[in-house]
Parts: structure tokens; C-alpha cells; sequence
């Protein structure tokens, strides 16, 4: 017989919306606004910029994981993509500053296709494709660097180390392409044909369908998207830290995960915001801060206040849509 | 008549898996016409709209379409989660001169759209927050904004409350006068003869019928529907299966004015023990829900279910615990687990009673299974077969004797029969009757009147989720179900608008 699945969002979806945005965004104030009373040090521009700086590297993964989430989808190979792109670049170096940026981005940004092109094409879960590509390309990059024991140096004085080190009022490069990267985000997100469908795809996949929005082909403009991103965080890291390094970028993926979800994006796709995700980064990054300014507690903590951040933020999407 | 098609099908043929979903079926859109489609389940209605978008390629036949056509389906096709003006506007949103969405006009145009459907909700909030009557309008203006020549409306009015109903078809009609084709897809007669030009009834992949809507009587449009031509009064009472159930006076279940909107209103069973009623009604006329009324699993706006004269509550751990069970219509889906054994599909209702202490006995279950694959006649090589291996027909007689050892009082049957083969189902329909005659309460659901007729001691007729008549005795027959199903409503409500049929 009959049976219709009525769309089970009343105003929770509203409410939902207001909460966790603005939940994110009044606690990001509150910690600030108590670290800066509680520690002196934390208030003082040096700190700040540093944070600012840390905080743009995983912006710049987390913004394309926005995406890929708004989708409906994940992206695990981010961690793995990030580190990849930072010893590409430092190779690449040696080549000019031309290759040391096109070399990641290329190369992560096409195994982001092929995540795609494998999500979208053949309906495996988006869990286990990146999953694959996890352990591809961080397979990969040992293989490059004789299980790390090369360790590719870029030199001091080329142009692209200036790309991580330089900075604008003491403030790094980074800082201001994360930022270019999240207004030009948002602004496609939002503001561009391409933004809607991203929604449509993890909102309703099969509605998007029947209304003709082309879901395979957006899903794989997201997985590259994602995978060119993380691309480019490496090159970023390793311009900064003026070498490719390959034991980092370990969990990362997880990280970027938690601040989207922080940031009030649905882990089940349709509705998010790069605003947001941006804010779970600042937040992340301040109770990183705080703990390291405690000095006492161990740096392992960090995860633990992490984790029960992101709990909260999960249990509250649950309470709130129901 | 000026002839001016739309769409036009010829000679349409399509097989799924060997199973014709179409047969020869001919088919004609005329412009501006509003054009009932029409068949009971499996009739191939759906198959046909696939057809007509493209969706299904024929495998026979000829196909022209003269315009771009659009699809409103039962449920929303949208997305709840985003905004009103974006699902409206979603693959064709107004740019400004930078190229990106120029949302400030997106939300103007869209607040202006939809007042002309009656809608005023805020266009920035999201589609979820609407009621599914907006809902749907959304969708129907999106449909019509896409300028589509061709409308398909899917069972539109089949979630919707009365009041929505009517200005759904307020729109159907606007649409109408802007020379909009539309096929229209419902099982509510009234909304049909209200609205409708033409009509196809489509039967077991056939066409077999087409014409003006208006010449033919609702009571023949039922028969073409159901299969059953009205001169063709037969009685019946004379086959075996349904006679003789020995039955009390005093019922052992009572449901009494079971509502919950918009799907049944009101709706009035009793079942005495030995006693078999049937629930007839066309497709959507809220058979299935109130065997789910009853057994708890469908949230109530009103009414209550009795078990031997005590309230149970409105939960099916309840009514469970009170004696009634139910065979739900989907085996697949609702009923059978696969992967287990025969043994293991059978126990898992009767576990809690199987077991101390949680740990189960296997001796019982063992002689448990032992009498019931004999009983029911289940043909498995061992119960430790999967499930997944047996026939329909065997799988059917699992779930019937899941339910059967947990002893119940009550047992509801939602299309037993389907999907089972002509031996399996006689089987069935003989145990349905063995079980009656032990003192067994039974509520059998079937789209097959002949089942119906034949299994069941009395007849409860649901159109359009309430009661249009209840049929014992001598009115056990086609005609009687017919006449109460096409019965037309007098006044706009549907609440009892068909007096009961006497006993005489």
C-alpha cells in the first residue's frame, strides 16, 4: 500500500541551524574571551599570529572536506594527500616554485578525481574508496622517500619557501590564502549553481536526481576539489617548515572531520557552511593553544578536549532534529 | 472531437524478468486535457509513466511526445533541507551580473510565484518546515515554472488533508485553463469525477478502457478496475474455504473509531474468535493502516482497540502481549531474515517465551519448528535451511508459523497471498481456514476480491480511509463490494458517508 516518506524536518532543521552555528561560534568566543583573562600570554600578537598560522593549514583541508560532507560523502585521504603534496613540493622545489605548487596540487588533485570518478561512477561507499586512496598514497609516499629515510630539503633562499614563511604585518602567507579560500568557498557554495547542488546531492541524492541536478558530476568536482586542497595544505607545510616531511599529516583527515562537524556541517550531508567549518578550526585551534599554554598537561589532552567538544557537537545534532 | 496528442503510445509493450509489465497498450494525451489513469496495484500504471518520461525504454511499440514533461510523484521530490525559493529555482536561479546567484531576487520571485498558489510561508526557510501540502505545491509550480507542456501527478492528494486536497485541485484546474496537459494518477473517485476529462484503466498491463470520464458510471470504472463485470452477480458461500467458522458471539477484538490523518478516519472492526473479516477497498483506502491501528504500529489521532473487552495500549509490545500479531504485506522487507534458518525465523517471535533467564531452549524450539513445518506443511529439506532458499509460498508459511507460536488470539493477515504461487496460495488460504475453525480471529487483507469473497464470514469496505460499508451473508458478493466502493460522497468529508449495509 501507500506509504509516504513525508521529509521528517520541521523547524528542528531551523532550530538545528541557529544552535550549532552560532553554538560553535559563542563558544570559539567564550574560550578566547576566558584564555585571554586566564593567560596572559595568549592574548599577545605573537601568540595570535602563530595560532592564526596553525589554524590555516587545516582550514585549508577542512574547507574542501565541507564539501565533500555537505555531499553526503567523506574523504579519509586527506591526511595522507596533505603529507604526500608536502614532500611533492620539496622535490619539486628543485625545480622552480612553478613546480614546487603545480606538482601537489596535480598529483593529489588527481587521486581526488579518482575518488570521485570511483564514487560517483561505480556507487562504492565514499568510507571505503578514500579509505584506499588513505593507504595508497601513503604508501606511495614512503616508497618516494625510502620509508622516509630521504628527506627532501627546500632551499632558504627560492621563492617558494617565502610562500610559507613570508608575512604581511607579521602575519604568514597561509593565513591569507586560507582566508581567500574560504570567502571564495563560501561564495561558491552559496552563491553559484555548482553550491546548490552540493546540497541537493546530500540533502535528497535521489529527489537531486529527478529534479536533473547532475549528483555523479558534482561529487567528483568535490572529491578533487578535496583532494587538490590537501594538496596544496602540504605545500603550504612544507614551504613553511622549508622541507618535505613525511611522518605528518597522521589523523589529519579525523581532524578536518571534527572541525566541519564542530563548524555545525551534517555529517549527513545537505547543510553546512564553510563559515562554520572556519570557526570549528579557530576553535580546535584555541583549546590546542590554551593546553599547550598550561604547559602542565600533556599535549595529549588536546585530543581528549577535541573529542569531547566534538561529542557534544554530535549529540546536540541528534537532540536537536528530532 | 479536434484531435491535437500530446503524447501518443502504440502498441507499448515492456517485460521485466519475463514478467510483462505491458501489454500492447495504447495510450492517447490530448492538449489540455486532464486525464485519469487509473488500475489497482500491479496494473502497470507506473511502468506506463516510465515510459511516457523516458525512464523505461519499450521493448515494443511507438512513442511521441510533442512536449516537455513533468513529474509530480506521491512523495516530494524536493529537498527538505534547502530553501523553499532554492528547491523552486534549483538548475535555473536567477544571476545578477557577476554570474552568481542573485538570491535577494531568488527569494522576491519565488514569494511572488507561490502566492499564486496559495502559499505564503517564508521562501528562505527550509522546504522540510512546510506542511506536504505546500509541499507539493512547491513542486507542482516548479513543474510548471520548467514550462512543462505535460504534468503526471502521482497519487498528488494521497498525504494530504482534506483542505489541501482542495486547493491542489484548485491548481490542477488553473492548470488546466492554461491549456496544461495533465495525467493524473489517484484511487479517490470523488477527486477523479471532480476533476478528470478522460479516463485509461489499466489492468494486469492492459488497457482496458479509455473514454470520457464522465459516461461512465463509478460503478463500472470499479469493475474495469477490479476485473469483475457487474451483470456477473455470483454468490458465494458455496466453495469451502470460508464456511462454517464456528463463531462466538462476543468479539475478542474490538477497534473502535481508529483515526489517524490523514490516512484512515474512524474506522469500526470487530473480529469474534473463529471469525474471519475481511478488509476490501481499492488501493489506498487505508487497509493496511488499520491493521497497523491496530496492532500499535501507527501513531493515533484517536480511537482505541480492545481484546476481549480490555484497552490495550496503543504499542505492539502491548498488543502483542494481548494476543494479536500481524503478517505484514512486504515478506522482504518487514517479515523474513534471510541468512537465518527456517528453525531461526520461525522462534524469533516466540523467543522471550522460550527463554529463562535468557538462555533459550533449544529442546523446545526443536519440537516447537518440528510441529509447525508439519503443521503448515512447510517443505524445507531440514529447519536448518536459510530462509532465503525456500519458495515464496514456503517462505510465507514461515512467517504465518512465527506468529502462529506465540499463540496469538488475534491474527492479522496484510496480503497474505501475494507473490505465491496457485498451489502455495490455496495452502494458505486452506490454513487461514483450519485456523479460523480452531478459534483464531482473523483479519485478511487482499487486493483479490475473489479471495475475500471466498475466505472471509464478513466484509468491512474501507474507501478513502473510512468504513463505506460493511457486507455478511447473502451480500458477500462483487456487486455488493462494488457499489460500496463507487458509492459517491455526498458532502465534501468522507466521514460515513455510506450508510451500512443491513443484514437481511
Amino acid at each position: 500500500m501507500i506509504t509516504t516518506t513525508t521529509p521528517a524536518v520541521p523547524k528542528a532543521a531551523a532550530r538545528t541551524k541557529v544552535l550549532q552555528r552560532q553554538g560553535a561560534a559563542v563558544a570559539l568566543v567564550l574560550m578566547v574571551a576566558v584564555s585571554w583573562l586566564v593567560f596572559p600570554r595568549f592574548g599577545s600578537l605573537d601568540n595570535l599570529r602563530d595560532l592564526a598560522l596553525q589554524g590555516s593549514f587545516l582550514a585549508v583541508i577542512a574547507i574542501g572536506m565541507t564539501f565533500v560532507i555537505i555531499t553526503g560523502g567523506i574523504d579519509l585521504s586527506v591526511g595522507s594527500l596533505y603529507a604526500l603534496g608536502g614532500v611533492l613540493a620539496a622535490w619539486g622545489s628543485q625545480y622552480g616554485f612553478l613546480a614546487a605548487l603545480a606538482l601537489p596540487l596535480v598529483v593529489c588533485g588527481a587521486i581526488g578525481l579518482i575518488n570521485g570518478l570511483l564514487i560517483a561512477r561505480t556507487n562504492m561507499a565514499p568510507f571505503i574508496v578514500t579509505l584506499a586512496s588513505l593507504l595508497f598514497a601513503r604508501g606511495l609516499l614512503l616508497a618516494i622517500t625510502d620509508e622516509g629515510a630521504n628527506t627532501y630539503k627546500i632551499a632558504t633562499d627560492s621563492a617558494f619557501v617565502e610562500l610559507g614563511r613570508g608575512t604581511v604585518l607579521g602575519f604568514g602567507y597561509p593565513i591569507f590564502i586560507a582566508a581567500v579560500l574560504a570567502v571564495l568557498g563560501g561564495m561558491i557554495l552559496n552563491r553559484t549553481s555548482f553550491g546548490q547542488n552540493v546540497f541537493a546531492t546530500g540533502g535528497a541524492e535521489q529527489s537531486a536526481i529527478l529534479l536533473g541536478v547532475p549528483v555523479a558530476k558534482t561529487k567528483i568536482v568535490v572529491y578533487t576539489m578535496s583532494g587538490t586542497l590537501a594538496g596544496l595544505a602540504g605545500a603550504l607545510t612544507a614551504a613553511y617548515l622549508q622541507s618535505g616531511v613525511t611522518v605528518i599529516g597522521v589523523g589529519l583527515e579525523l581532524d578536518a572531520i571534527s572541525v566541519v562537524v564542530i563548524g555545525g556541517t551534517l555529517l549527513t550531508g545537505g547543510m553546512g557552511t564553510i563559515l562554520g567549518t572556519v570557526i570549528g578550526v579557530g576553535l580546535i585551534k584555541v583549546i590546542q593553544n590554551v593546553i599547550n599554554q598550561i604547559g602542565t598537561l600533556d599535549s595529549n589532552y588536546q585530543s581528549v578536549v577535541s573529542g569531547v567538544f566534538l561529542l557534544i557537537v554530535v549529540v546536540l545534532q541528534r537532540i536537536l532534529r528530532r | 472531437m479536434p484531435t491535437d496528442p500530446v503524447i501518443e503510445v502504440a502498441g507499448v509493450t515492456k517485460t521485466f524478468a519475463g514478467v510483462q509489465a505491458l501489454g500492447d497498450v495504447d495510450f492517447t494525451l490530448q492538449r489540455g486535457e486532464i486525464h485519469a489513469l487509473v488500475g489497482e496495484n500491479g496494473a502497470g500504471k507506473s511502468t506506463l509513466i516510465k515510459v511516457l518520461t523516458g525512464i523505461h525504454t519499450p521493448d515494443a511499440g511507438r512513442l511521441t511526445r510533442n512536449g516537455h514533461i513533468s513529474t509530480i510523484y506521491q512523495e516530494v521530490n524536493l529537498v527538505p533541507l534547502m530553501s523553499v525559493a532554492a528547491n523552486l529555482f534549483l538548475g535555473r536561479e536567477p544571476r545578477n551580473r557577476f554570474g552568481l546567484i542573485d538570491r535577494a531576487r531568488r527569494n522576491a520571485d519565488a514569494s511572488e510565484l507561490l502566492r499564486g498558489y496559495g502559499i505564503t510561508a517564508d521562501v528562505s526557510s527550509p522546504l522540510g518546515t512546510l506542511a506536504v501540502g505546500e509541499q507539493q505545491m512547491v513542486a507542482l509550480a516548479r513543474a510548471v515554472e520548467a514550462n512543462a507542456d505535460v504534468v503526471i501527478m502521482d497519487e498528488p492528494t494521497s498525504s494530504l488533508e482534506p483542505r489541501e486536497v482542495e486547493t491542489l485541485l484548485g491548481v490542477v484546474r488553473k492548470l488546466h485553463e492554461a491549456g496544461i496537459s495533465i495525467i493524473y494518477v489517484s484511487h479517490r473517485m470523488d477527486e477523479l469525477y471532480r476533476i478528470c476529462d478522460t479516463v485509461t484503466v489499466l489492468r494486469d498491463g492492459r488497457n482496458v478502457h479509455s473514454g470520457p470520464l464522465k459516461e461512465l458510471p463509478r460503478i463500472e470504472l470499479v469493475s474495469l478496475m477490479l476485473g469483475r463485470s457487474v451483470k456477473e452477480i455470483e454468490k458465494h458461500g458455496t466453495t469451502a474455504f470460508g464456511e462454517g467458522h464456528h463463531a462466538d458471539t462476543q468479539p475478542v477484538l474490538e477497534a473502535r473509531e481508529l483515526t489517524s490523518r490523514p490516512r484512515i478516519n474512524g474506522v469500526n472492526v470487530s473480529i469474534r474468535p473463529g471469525e474471519v473479516v475481511g478488509l476490501a477497498g481499492l488501493l489506498g483506502s487505508g487497509r493496511t493502516e488499520t491493521a497497523k491501528a491496530i496492532i500499535g504500529a501507527l501513531p493515533l489521532d484517536g480511537g482505541t482497540v480492545l481484546v476481549a473487552g480490555k484497552p490495550v495500549s496503543h504499542n505492539v509490545k502491548s498488543a502483542m502481549r494481548a494476543g494479536i500479531s500481524m503478517l505484514a504485506e512486504d515478506r522482504k522487507t518487514e517479515g523474513i531474515i534471510p541468512n537465518l534458518s527456517v528453525r531461526e525465523n520461525i522462534v524469533l517471535a516466540a523467543l522471550p517465551r522460550l527463554s529463562r533467564f535468557g538462555v533459550i531452549s533449544r529442546s523446545k524450539q526443536d519440537r516447537i519448528v518440528d510441529t509447525f513445518v508439519k503443521r503448515l506443511r512447510i517443505k524445507v529439506s531440514s529447519p536448518e535451511q536459510k530462509v532465503a532458499e525456500l519458495s515464496g509460498g514456503n517462505q510465507q508459511k514461515v512467517l504465518l508459523a512465527r506468529w502462529l507460536c506465540t499463540e496469538p488470539r488475534i491474527l492479522l493477515l496484510d496480503e497474505p497471498s501475494r507473490g505465491i504461487d496457485v498451489g502455495a496460495k490455496a495452502e494458505v488460504q486452506a490454513l487461514i481456514d483450519e485456523l479460523a475453525r480452531e478459534g483464531l480471529a482473523v483479519l485478511l487483507i487482499s487486493s483479490e476480491l475473489d479471495e475475500l469473497l471466498d475466505g472471509a464470514d464478513r466484509l468491512i469496505v474501507l474507501r478513502d480511509g473510512s468504513v463505506a460499508g460493511e457486507l455478511e451473508g447473502d451480500q458477500l458478493t462483487s456487486e455488493h463490494v462494488l457499489k460500496a466502493i463507487a458509492a459517491e460522497v455526498r458532502d465534501g468529508s468522507d466521514d460515513h458517508a455510506v450508510s451500512h449495509q443491513n443484514g437481511n
